[in-house]
């Protein structure tokens, strides 16, 4: 807001301070920014006035108007003056002027307002932040005081663990010493024991040979008579022979006891692998499918395999009686990996289950129980109307097939049936009357065509009867004149026209192949003999021209 | 459960015979044979001196006594009163006389330990053993009674021999690896033989019937070491006492320690059961009263009794510290007896000597404590069924069986402070010794069940 520049404006001397007081105010605002916002914007009514009264009198109006003027442009307004250099004041523009420098104030009045907000709130921004500062400071003090106090605490302890340390080394020191001292005392008390043992067995010889020597006749055994043996057996001298039964015996002594004792742990060996392999049974039975969940297992894959393997190889009968190394080993390898796939297994089901607790359910393999629960409800309501269904249509069906219902009914229905076939047969009998409409209408025109045939052939004979009479007569006269180009042509031309008749005749008639000669009984006797096979000839499916076929064909069957 | 009335004794010698049809007692020089069910003297036989020692023979034929005083053993017959039979040792002293397994010949050990010499009964023949070892048990049978090892120490070092007892032809001769031989002991299937060293050397050595040494266990160094051993009767467990008031558990297929059992002076386990002895005051009746009071009231009066009571776990016991400076000091486990079903093992720690602990080998789990007023003098097993009988040196009788425990006053007049007891082989009845009297205690089958304090 301070960069107004001076203007020194000559002629208003006596103005000129409050204009340079107001530039001047203006220049020094920056520093006292607040206290200046709040006097700036808009002077009080009362010094407006005095202002405007202060910077343009009835003297020098036109001065003014030419400063006006020159700011004005310089501002880039347009002149206020009418021409450019004339001094008619151009009043619209000055219009346009003023309100242009209210908009312009308005605008400088909102920035200013802008400015003002953003100036407050970085100052409080400001505030807060240094009131974190401050805490924050506080806390690292704390913390730095803090972390000096652990530390002597920590130099305490450790102090203290080295004194511990030390002591258990000194007593460690002191009971290896002991122990020393203990081990050179008991050998020094060996040593000394052997020496007087000796000295003591020294005497006891000698006392011995005393005794001895005094051949003491009290030393013997007074018995009124001698005792048999316990068991009855006479005393046997001792020889090599007894010596060795003797060696024998106790070897079959201890032979017989290792025997037991291995016949019992072979007893217990093989009760033991049976709890075992019952064990692995229902451990395998116990854990999933291996198939659902190849990707999890990858790493168990060929474990897994091997298991397989191993479990054909181990459920073998001979394998159990074997008790070498590698059996053994296979058999708890086995087990164990097994155990690990179900404690992983039962571990997956726990970890499940508490997920499912706690409500993350993500996995989609998983079912929560109620859902699973309103599964099965739904499949079975379907399945109980199903099996309704099926009952009542059974019923239905069985009703149908056995009912023992009076006459009536059974004649209705009888009739019923038989009413759809009826109404069948007389659409067809219909259609078959028809079909015997147009073939007598055929066979009259046919007849009628053979008739007409007939009689042209009877008119044609007699013609050919006089042509030939007189040809007769004019080959007798005209012999040499021309006989041979005419008869034939003649001929052929009768001929052909005969030809061409009979093949016109042929060819409407080409499908009745076997018409020729008595047609017209032909014809009466088919007729006779459709009327016999109606039923027949109706049943087969009537086509137009291949009548007379099917009913060859009728004939040729009937026939057959 | 009736009781004999009493008879008199010395020294502590009363025995049933092997066929349980006799008992056995002395008195001063008198050897007296009473019939088990009557208690009806049927011999008496009058020794040279006082006797220290009786043993039946195996076939309850004959009983030996020895005197070791005079240095002389007596033998009688029970078939033939008449027939009598004298060993003299002369000079050379008596320490020790026992009975071959056969019954028919005595093997003496001299003073001294200089020799053991084996008296037939059968022939005239003697044999003599040189070098025996001087200690607690140097001889021992097997259950068959086919051999016998003994203990020798010859040049300060220790040996075994065994010797097959129907010709006494030695069979294996082996040294062993102690320094000083305290014991050995046949295990009941007789393949296997136990020999431990003194209480200064835990050590305890395992030989097999042909002289290999099976296996060596030591469980600490320095500290006094084994007190005693026992094996279970089916050979299967050998369990050792020490003086460090454990007891370990050896098993037979890998002679290694299975277990061991603490005998703290606090039971904290709530699966224990500790039976504790506790007076009930006399009832006395005030008008019976009269003036010299008769021997019965007074011993009514003064006799107290105790009854069972369950106490709550944890149980603290009487613990007594041993002066350090004595030798063999009463601390460790000094008594150990497996049942015969080989399914408890009762054990007493020196250093609480009030409490019997009865162990669960089935399990390997501490069962039962009997906390008893007066420190235990001895306990055993019946030879029949797991039912243990102790005494405590006053004169009742304790019974513990899997159903319960009782505690039975003997009905005497005066003073009986049972010292011993001991059982019939069938278990139907048994002897209580003190000092001066035994009496015997005729127990019926479903006696304790009757009696028994839940």
């Amino acid at each position: 807001m301070g960069d107004w520049k001076t203007v020194t404006v000559p002629v208003l001397s006596s103005d000129s301070k409050n204009i340079f007081q107001y530039t001047s105010e203006k220049k020094i605002s920056p520093p006292n920014m607040n206290s200046q916002v709040l006097r700036l914007p808009l002077p009080s009514s009362k010094s407006m006035h005095s202002f405007f009264s202060a910077f343009c009198t009835e003297e020098n109006i036109e001065q003014s108007i030419s400063y006006l003027n020159r700011e004005l442009t310089t501002l880039g307004f347009p002149s206020i003056y009418a021409e450019s250099k004339g001094k008619e004041l151009n009043l619209i523009s000055i219009i346009n002027c003023m309100n242009e420098l209210l908009v312009l104030q308005h605008k400088n009045l909102r920035a200013q307002e802008e400015v003002e907000m953003q100036h407050l709130k970085l100052g409080s921004d400001m505030d807060h932040l240094q009131n974190c500062y401050a805490k924050l400071k506080e806390q690292l003090e704390l913390s730095k005081r803090e972390i000096v106090g652990l530390q002597e605490r920590d130099r305490q302890l450790q102090s203290k663990n080295r004194n511990l340390h030390q002591l258990l080394k000194n007593e460690k020191d002191e009971v290896q010493k002991l122990q020393n001292i203990i081990s050179s005392r008991a050998t020094q008390y060996n040593h000394d024991m052997k020496r007087k043992e000796r000295e003591y067995n020294k005497l006891k010889e000698r006392l011995h040979q005393l005794v001895m020597n005094k051949k003491d006749k009290k030393i013997a055994m007074e018995v009124l008579n001698y005792v048999g043996r316990a068991d009855g057996k006479r005393g046997a001298w001792r020889t090599d022979k007894t010596e060795a039964r003797n060696e024998e015996q106790m070897y079959k002594v201890l032979l017989n006891d290792y025997e037991q004792r291995q016949k019992q742990l072979l007893l217990e060996n093989a009760e033991l692998k049976k709890v075992l392999q019952q064990m692995k049974k229902e451990i395998i039975s116990l854990l999933p499918p291996q198939k659902q969940k190849p990707k999890e297992r990858s790493e168990d894959g060929p474990v897994l395999s091997d298991l397989e393997e191993d479990i054909g190889e181990l459920n073998k009968e001979n394998m159990w009686e074997l008790s070498c190394e590698t059996v053994r080993e296979q058999l708890t390898n086995s087990i164990r990996k097994q155990w690990r796939m179900l404690k992983n297994h039962v571990e997956k089901l726990d970890n499940q289950v508490s997920r499912v607790h706690s409500g993350t359910l993500n996995d989609k393999d998983v079912i929560s129980r109620e859902d699973h629960e309103l599964e099965t409800e739904k499949l079975e309501l379907e399945i109980q109307q199903c099996k309704e269904m099926i009952k009542t249509q059974q019923q239905l069906l069985q009703q149908q097939l056995m009912s023992p219902c009076d006459d009536d009914t059974t004649l209705l229905l009888q009739d019923c049936y038989l009413l759809e076939e009826r109404e069948r047969l007389q659409e067809e009998w219909r259609l078959f009357q028809e079909q015997k409409k147009n073939f007598e209408k055929e066979r009259r025109s046919f007849t009628e065509a053979a008739i007409r045939l007939g009689l042209e052939r009877k008119a044609f004979e007699e013609d050919r009867g006089a042509w030939l009479k007189q040809q007769f007569l004019s080959m007798s006269t005209d012999y040499k004149q021309s006989e041979n180009v005419t008869t034939p042509s003649a001929f052929i031309g009768t001929s052909d026209q005969d030809n061409r008749v009979v093949n016109s005749m042929s060819q409407q008639k080409k499908p009745h192949c076997m018409l020729s000669g008595p047609i017209s009984a032909e014809s009466c006797q088919t007729s006779q003999y459709i009327s016999h096979n109606s039923f027949n000839a109706a049943l087969k499916k009537p086509a137009g021209d291949s009548k007379p076929n099917q009913w060859e064909e009728s004939d040729k069957e009937e026939t057959e | 459960m009736d009781f004999s009335e009493l008879f008199k004794l010395s020294g502590l010698l009363g025995r049933f015979s092997p066929d349980g049809k006799c008992l056995a007692s002395c008195v001063q020089y008198r050897l007296i044979i009473r019939d088990v069910n009557t208690l009806q003297i049927l011999q008496l036989y009058t020794c040279l001196d006082q006797i220290q020692y009786i043993e039946w023979s195996s076939d309850s034929l004959f009983i030996l006594c020895a005197m070791y005083k005079r240095g002389i053993v007596q033998v009688w017959s029970l078939e033939q009163p008449d027939w009598h039979c004298k060993i003299d040792e002369g000079s050379a002293g008596l320490v020790a006389s026992c009975w071959s397994p056969d019954g028919r010949h005595i093997l003496n050990t001299t003073e001294f330990h200089l020799r053991i010499t084996v008296w037939s009964l059968c022939t005239k023949s003697v044999s003599y053993i040189k070098y025996p070892k001087a200690c607690q048990q140097g001889i021992a049978f097997t259950k068959d009674g086919r051999y016998m090892a003994v203990a020798e120490r010859r040049d300060c070092k220790d040996f075994v021999s065994l010797f097959v007892c129907s010709n006494w032809q030695l069979l294996r001769h082996f040294d062993t690896e102690t320094q000083d031989l305290f014991g050995i002991e046949w295990a009941p299937n007789g393949c296997v033989l136990a020999v431990w060293d003194t209480c200064l050397e835990y050590k305890i050595l395992l030989y097999s019937l042909d002289g290999r040494l099976l296996s060596t266990y030591q469980a600490y160094e320095w500290s006094l070491g084994i007190k005693s051993i026992a094996w279970s009767p089916s050979s299967q467990f050998l369990a050792i006492g020490s003086y460090d008031e454990k007891v370990r558990i050896l098993n037979h297929v890998t002679w290694k320690k299975i277990t061991e059992f603490e005998h703290p002076a606090t039971v904290t386990n709530t699966k224990t059961i500790v039976y504790k002895e506790v007076e009930k005051s006399p009832s006395v009746e005030t008008e019976r009263f009269s003036f010299p009071p008769t021997r019965a009231l007074a011993s009514s009066v003064f006799s107290t009794q105790s009854k069972y009571d369950i106490s709550q776990v944890p149980v603290s016991f009487q613990y007594i510290k041993p002066v350090a400076d004595r030798a063999n000091p009463k601390m460790g486990i000094g008594m150990l007896a497996f049942s015969p079903d080989n399914c408890f093992l009762a054990t007493k720690n020196d250093n609480i000597p009030n409490a019997v602990w009865i162990w669960d080998i089935q399990k390997l789990k501490l069962f039962v404590v009997l906390e008893q007023l007066c420190a235990i003098q001895s306990f055993q097993w019946d030879p029949r069924q797991p039912r243990l009988a102790v005494c405590t040196g006053n004169s009742k009788v304790y019974l513990w069986s899997p159903a319960g425990c009782v505690s039975v006053q003997v009905p005497t007049e005066g003073d009986f402070q049972i010292v011993s007891l001991c059982w019939h082989p069938s278990g139907d009845s048994m002897a209580l010794l003190s000092k001066d009297n035994f009496c015997v205690c005729y127990l019926e089958r479903e006696e304790l069940c009757r009696q028994i304090f839940p």
